[in-house]
C-alpha cells in the first residue's frame, strides 16, 4: 500500500512539474525569487520529502537478506591469490 | 605578492590537498582487486551521497548553469535541476539498490558483467563495451577542456613572457597535463576509495564555493532584492519561460536524467555501498543538494543579464561576475578551485570505470580469470587507467570538432539505454535478442539523429536539434524501448536458471513467481 502511494505520488509530482500556469508569470516572490523558480524549488523539496517517505516507509527490507543470501563466505581473496570466485564467467557459459 | 598569482596559489593548495587524500586513502587499501574496484563494499551513507552527487554534477552545474540562465532564464532550473532531483532519486531507489544487491550477491564489479550474465550473452558485453566507452570518452575530453578553458580565462594576460602564444594565459596543454596527473595519481594509488574520498572533499568544495560566491556577488549588487529588481527592469523575459523554453522540450527533458541508470561510473559507485540502507541518504538528499547548488547559479545568471554584463560567451558569466564585482583574488581562486572540483569529481570516477571495464570486461573474459593473480588484476587495471588518461590527454591536444556538441548527445545515448537496465531488473521476459536488438537500434538511431544535427549546423540554419519540438532522446529512447519489448516477446525466453538467479522468490518487489509458460525449462 505504501509503495503504491510512493509511485502514485511520484507520478503526481511528475505531472506537477509542468507548471504551465506560471509559464509567463514574472512575479517576484519576496521581491527576490521569480515565481516559476520558487515553484520548482518547492518541487525539489517535495521530491526530497517523497524519497524520505519512500526510504523509511516503503523500503525493500528483504533486499539486504537477498544480497547476503547467495554470497559465498565474505572473506576477501588473498592479494597474491587467484582472485575472487565468481558464480559465472563468460567462458563458463559458452 | 602579485595578485595574479594568488588564485593560482589557492588552486595549487587545493590540488596538493587532493593528492594528500589520494595517498591517505592508499593507507586503507586492503591489497585486493575487490577493494581497488569497489572499496570492498565499505562506503557508508555520507560518502556514498557525496561521491554520487559529485560524480553526477559536472562543470555544467556551476559554470554552464549560470551561463544557460544568462541566456535562457529560470527555465534552466526546471529543465535540468528539478527533473534530475525527482528522476535521479527514483533511479537510485528503483534500479540502484537492486543492482547493488545483485552485484553483491553474485560478485559483479561492472555493469557489463551483470548484463552478460542476466542476458546469457558474452556478445552483448562486447557490443556494449565500445558503446559505453564511446559515450564516456567525450565526457572525459569535455571535462579536461572545460577545466583548461576556465584556467585560461582566469590567467589571461598573467604570464605574457612565459606563455606569449596564449596571450599570457596558462595554455590548454599545461592545465590538462596537471589535472590529468593529479587525478591519475590519486586514482592510481587509491582506486575507487581514492575517488570516493576525493569526491567527498570536492563536493564540499564546489558546493561551499558556489554559496560563498553567491553571497558576495549578491552583496556587491546591492542585495538580492536590488539584483532581481534590475533583472525585472532590464531582462524581464528571463524571469519566465514564455519564448525561452518550449512546452514539449520542457516535458521531454524528463528522459535525460534517466541516463544515470546507465552511467558505468555511477554503477561502480553503487557497488561500493556498505549496505542497501546506505542509499537512503542519497535518495533523500540528492534533490536538496541539486537545489542548493543550482538555485544560486540560476539567480547569478539572470542577475548578470539584468546588469547587462558583457561576456565573450555565456560560460564566462560566473568568472566575470567574480572578477568584476568581488575583486578578491582569493575568492577568484576559490571559485576556480570549485569549478575544477566539479570537473575532477566526475573525471576520476570515469577514468576509474574505464580502467575497470578494460580489465574486467575485456582482459579477464578473453584470457580467463585463472590466468591472473589478484595483484596482477590490480596492476592491469592501473596500467589501463594510465593508458586511458594518456590517450585522453593526447586527444585534448587535438580535440575533435564539435566535441562540446557531442557531450550533450552522450547524455541522450545513456538515457536511451535505460530501458535495457530497467528491463534487466524488472522484466523476466526480457531476452538476449531483445537486449542486443535494443543496443543496436540505440546506436543506429543515435548516429542518424546526431548526423542530422551536424548537417543542420553545417548548413548554417541554426536550427535546434529538436524533433517535432521534442528532444532527440525521445525518438532514440522510444526506438530502444519498442525494440527491446517486441524482440523479447518474439524470441526464446531466458532459461529457468537465469530467471531463478536474477528473480529469486525471496525478493519482494520483483516479479518473483516463476511461470512455466514464460521461460524455458
Amino acid at each position: 500500500m505504501k509503495r503504491r502511494f510512493v509511485w502514485a505520488a511520484a507520478v503526481v509530482l511528475a505531472v506537477l512539474h509542468h507548471d504551465f500556469w506560471w509559464w509567463d508569470d514574472r512575479t517576484l516572490v519576496l521581491g527576490v525569487l521569480p515565481i516559476g523558480l520558487a515553484y520548482h524549488m518547492a518541487f525539489s523539496v517535495a521530491a526530497g520529502l517523497l524519497w524520505w517517505f519512500a526510504s523509511y516507509h516503503a523500503w525493500p527490507h528483504d533486499i539486504e537478506e537477498f544480497a547476503a543470501g547467495g554470497a559465498k563466505p565474505a572473506a576477501d581473496p588473498q592479494p597474491a591469490g587467484n582472485g575472487e570466485a565468481r558464480e559465472w564467467t563468460p567462458n563458463s557459459s559458452r | 605578492m602579485d595578485p595574479k598569482l594568488v588564485p593560482l596559489i589557492v588552486i595549487g593548495i587545493y590540488l596538493l590537498l587532493l593528492l594528500g587524500l589520494g595517498f591517505a586513502s592508499n593507507l586503507f587499501f586492503r591489497g585486493t582487486s575487490k577493494d581497488y574496484f569497489i572499496a570492498s563494499r565499505s562506503i557508508g551513507p555520507f560518502m556514498l551521497l557525496m561521491s554520487i552527487f559529485g560524480t553526477t554534477m559536472t562543470a555544467f552545474a556551476m559554470v554552464g548553469s549560470t551561463g544557460k540562465a544568462f541566456t535562457t532564464g529560470i527555465g534552466t532550473y526546471g529543465l535540468m535541476a528539478s527533473w534530475s532531483g525527482l528522476v535521479h532519486s527514483a533511479v537510485f531507489f528503483l534500479v540502484g539498490i537492486k543492482l547493488w544487491a545483485i552485484g553483491k550477491r553474485h560478485g559483479y564489479v561492472t555493469q557489463i558483467e551483470y548484463f552478460r550474465a542476466r542476458f546469457e550473452s558474452p556478445a552483448l558485453g562486447y557490443l556494449l563495451f565500445p558503446l559505453l566507452i564511446g559515450f564516456v570518452v567525450p565526457y572525459l575530453l569535455i571535462g579536461l577542456l572545460g577545466a583548461a578553458a576556465s584556467v585560461r580565462g582566469l590567467t589571461l594576460g598573467a604570464f605574457p613572457e612565459v606563455f606569449a602564444a596564449s596571450n599570457g594565459a596558462i595554455p590548454t596543454w599545461l592545465t590538462c597535463l596537471v589535472i590529468s596527473a593529479v587525478v591519475l595519481t590519486y586514482v592510481f594509488w587509491g582506486g575507487v576509495r581514492g575517488a570516493v574520498w576525493a569526491n567527498t572533499f570536492q563536493t564540499i568544495v564546489f558546493m561551499a564555493t558556489g554559496v560563498i560566491a553567491f553571497v558576495m556577488i549578491a552583496k556587491a549588487m546591492g542585495g538580492m532584492t536590488a539584483a532581481s529588481a534590475a533583472t525585472l527592469a532590464n531582462a524581464p523575459e528571463l524571469l519566465a519561460r514564455e519564448g525561452k523554453v518550449g512546452h514539449m522540450e520542457f516535458l521531454t527533458y524528463c528522459l535525460i536524467p534517466l541516463s544515470v541508470g546507465m552511467f558505468p561510473h555511477i554503477f561502480q559507485h553503487w557497488l561500493t555501498a556498505r549496505s542497501a540502507k546506505a542509499f537512503r541518504l542519497t535518495c533523500i538528499a540528492h534533490p536538496i543538494f541539486i537545489m542548493i547548488l543550482w538555485v544560486p547559479c540560476i539567480l547569478m545568471g539572470i542577475w548578470a543579464a539584468g546588469m547587462s554584463l558583457q561576456v565573450p560567451n555565456p560560460n564566462a558569466v560566473l568568472g566575470k561576475l567574480v572578477a568584476d564585482l568581488v575583486h578578491s583574488p582569493v575568492l577568484s581562486g576559490l571559485v576556480m578551485a570549485g569549478v575544477l572540483a566539479a570537473i575532477m569529481s566526475s573525471l576520476d570516477s570515469q577514468f576509474m570505470c574505464v580502467g575497470t571495464m578494460f580489465t574486467e570486461n575485456i582482459m579477464v573474459p578473453l584470457f580467463g580469470r585463472q590466468r591472473f593473480s589478484d595483484r596482477q588484476i590490480i596492476w592491469l587495471a592501473r596500467m589501463f587507467i594510465v593508458l586511458v588518461v594518456t590517450v585522453t590527454y593526447l586527444l585534448t591536444l587535438f580535440p575533435p570538432r564539435h566535441i562540446f556538441d557531442l557531450g550533450v548527445w552522450c547524455f541522450s545515448g545513456f538515457a536511451s539505454l535505460f530501458p535495457l537496465v530497467f528491463a534487466a531488473v524488472y522484466w523476466r521476459r526480457a531476452t538476449k535478442a531483445g537486449a542486443i536488438g535494443s543496443v543496436l537500434v540505440t546506436a543506429i538511431v543515435w548516429t542518424a539523429l546526431f548526423l542530422r544535427d551536424q548537417s543542420l549546423k553545417a548548413s548554417g540554419s541554426g536550427a535546434e536539434a529538436l524533433v517535432f519540438g521534442m528532444l532527440p532522446v525521445v525518438v532514440i529512447f522510444g526506438c530502444s524501448l519498442v525494440t527491446l519489448v517486441v524482440v523479447s516477446l518474439l524470441t526464446q525466453p531466458p532459461t529457468k536458471e537465469t530467471i531463478e538467479k536474477f528473480f529469486p522468490a525471496e525478493l519482494k518487489g520483483l516479479p518473483n513467481r516463476y511461470e512455466q509458460r514464460c521461460c524455458n525449462p
